[in-house]
């Protein structure tokens, strides 16, 4: 099978599952996890310190399974760290010895500062300065902030120093804001301190709707996320020209290996793009969105729209 | 504990400063500030004008430069900071690191603060700052209850500000790319939550409509007031039913935590509001300044005045007040 000349060295990574599954789902999951076209695999609980369907040891055994299966693995950490309980399940990652981790707040950063480690997309790196910077203090690699497209990327990349790998989100819904307010908890009249764990009846977030019926956003616990699934696919030979290194796929609860699947068979030349896009199209829960990657409105899907099928 | 406060124009600031502000925080007519409005901010006239009218009666002056450059505008950037340092100004409230590590480089004699926009929320994010680029001061995000606060404070070796008055960011700040999602312009990117330019208002048969990007915000019955389409604050259906999923049209007043938050070791207050005009920013300080010294006169018998609570809801989105992230309940 010939490669697609246009794609050489991308690598896929799976991001953190960023909703509440219960125990035996994520367990589940990552079995099978073990299988897909997957170089690097994301785990942790990135959203909500109150849902702990797996501990920080888990986290750290399940690591290690994926690694012994092949995997390169990285522990994510909160990105939006308060409490003092919190600051020590961060420092517990930060220390453990044996994974990568991908700091989410500056707070992680500077827990990690000094020795290799990632800065996740809540990490606001917008500049090469801010790039380099970072690099000084042991960034091996990096996520674009997903409101940035093209142009900024661009200019990153140009000012990207030696040794820095760049990932990019090229699929999953977007994670566009963080709370002290649960929303989730909010839509069912509960306080956050008695949440009931609702979450866990959303294994893909829970649906906002427009009044005139069109689905705009997702709650998921304090994070809301787009309802579109952000879709790079049409674009990745312009993330392969930028020199982008990794490609994140963010799990959802239903298809996730296969949506794995349809992006790696497209990378390796197995199939065409749009054959990739009509596997992938009635995977998405609402549907595409890629205007963040051209300046535009996160919500719009100009690439999609524009490129066949 | 200084009151910082609001300059949209030199109007503002004048107000500001005639009713009370230690200091006024103000920005550049361009995208290197969070309130990036058309016909908002200073320009090399009114900035000097501005300037020598706070230094002649004592009132320190802050500039904002706390969004996030992005690629080939960086050069913008740069000049804020070397613009403000040629004022002096009395500190700079910075968001991104690059522009951090550029002032603290170029302008190591210049108090730096990090901005809201930094979005800090624990100490170690906070000592972070400090360590690298010596921060003398923090605005924390809306995000932490008021025990947070307070542990917050004795844990971190650099002085607190926090908000006491004006809109709420529901939101940690920083990180909240809504805006961008629908209009593609956001705070971190061109300082503009909501764009003006990306709003429109209809009327139709079933009310009026306010939308943003082309999404529907808000429907407001006959008898309703509209009010600005903050995506944020719009109504919305989740599980069946329409309501403020994520917040209502309301503003934040913690005035009546004045004795906590002196306990607690808050060094600043600062008063959200560059966008409103100098009769707002007159009303809104002179009640803060007087709060404050009362707290500090006797704060075991301080209590919120009627008249104060009174005037500030009136100033306030919705005509509603909320004590946001510091009351727990609300979260």
């Amino acid at each position: 099978m010939a490669m697609n000349p246009a794609l050489p060295g991308l690598r896929l990574a799976l991001g953190p599952v960023l909703y509440y599954w219960p125990r035996e789902t994520l367990l589940a999951f990552y079995e099978r996890v073990a299988e897909l076209p997957v170089s690097l695999v994301y785990l942790g609980e990135t959203v909500c310190s109150k849902r702990r369907s797996l501990r920080t040891d888990d986290w750290l055994a399940l690591a290690r399974q994926l690694a012994a299966a092949g995997k390169e693995v990285v522990l994510s950490t909160l990105a939006l760290v308060e409490a003092e309980a919190e600051l020590k399940t961060l420092r517990r990652l930060c220390d453990n010895g044996e994974f990568l981790v991908e700091a989410n707040d500056m707070g992680a950063v500077n827990l990690l500062a000094g020795h290799p480690f990632i800065a996740g997309p809540s990490v606001n790196i917008y500049n090469p300065r801010t790039l380099a910077y970072l690099a000084g203090l042991g960034l091996r690699r990096w996520v674009l902030p997903v409101e940035l497209g093209r142009e900024a990327l661009t200019a990153l990349q140009l000012g990207r120093p030696a040794g820095v790998e760049t990932e990019v989100l090229v699929y999953g819904r977007l994670p566009l804001a963080y709370s002290a307010r649960c929303f989730t908890a909010r839509a069912h009249n509960l306080p956050k301190d008695d949440c009931q764990y609702r979450c866990l009846d959303y294994p893909d977030g829970q649906l906002l709707e427009t009044q005139d019926a069109q689905s705009f956003l997702v709650l998921n616990g304090i994070q809301t996320q787009s309802a579109h699934t952000y879709n790079l696919l049409p674009v990745l030979g312009e993330l392969a020209d930028l020199g982008v290194d990794i490609l994140r796929i963010s799990p959802q609860s239903h298809h996730s290996e296969r949506v794995v699947e349809l992006f790696h068979r497209y990378l390796v030349g197995e199939i065409d793009l749009p054959s990739a896009k009509e596997g992938l199209h009635r995977l998405m829960p609402t549907g595409p969105a890629d205007g963040y990657w051209f300046g535009q409105a996160g919500m719009k899907a100009q690439a999609w729209q524009q490129t066949a099928f | 504990m200084d009151l910082v406060c609001p300059a949209g124009n030199l109007p503002s600031l004048r107000a500001a400063v005639d009713n009370g502000a230690d200091a006024v925080y103000l920005g550049f007519r361009d995208a290197t500030n969070a309130r990036h409005f058309a016909g908002l901010n200073f320009d090399d006239r009114t900035l000097e004008a501005g300037a020598a009218y706070a230094r002649g009666r004592g009132v320190k002056l802050f500039v904002a430069i706390n969004t996030y450059p992005q690629g080939q505008h960086w050069s913008q950037w740069q000049k804020a900071v070397d613009r403000a340092a040629s004022l002096p100004a009395d500190a700079l409230i910075i968001a991104d690191l690059g522009v951090l590590a550029y002032a603290a480089e170029r302008h190591p004699e210049l108090p730096r603060h990090l901005s809201v926009q930094g979005s800090a929320t624990n100490y170690e994010a906070i000592g972070f700052y400090h360590q690298h680029f010596g921060i003398r001061r923090v605005v924390l995000p809306r995000v932490l209850s008021l025990s947070q606060v307070r542990h917050l404070i004795e844990h971190c070796a650099v002085p607190v500000e926090v908000f006491g008055f004006g809109s709420l960011c529901v939101m940690v700040e920083g990180r909240c790319l809504l805006s961008s999602y629908a209009t593609g312009e956001s705070p971190n990117t061109v300082g503009a939550c909501s764009p003006a330019k990306a709003v429109e208002w209809r009327d139709t048969p079933r009310g009026t409509e306010t939308r943003l990007g082309g999404v529907l915000i808000e429907r407001y019955g006959p008898s309703e007031a509209a009010s600005y389409p903050t995506l944020c604050k719009g109504r919305y259906r989740v599980g069946g039913a329409v309501f403020h999923a994520i917040e209502e049209p309301t503003s934040l007043n913690t005035l009546e935590l004045l004795p906590e938050l002196f306990d607690a070791g808050v060094t600043a207050i600062k008063l959200e509001g560059r966008q409103r005009n100098a009769a707002y920013v007159a009303e809104v300080t002179r009640v803060w300044r007087a709060a404050i010294d009362a707290c500090r006169r006797t704060p075991e018998r301080f209590a919120a005045k009627t008249e104060w609570m009174n005037t500030l809801g009136r100033l306030s989105e919705g005509t509603q007040t909320t004590l946001g992230a510091l009351h727990r309940p609300w979260q």
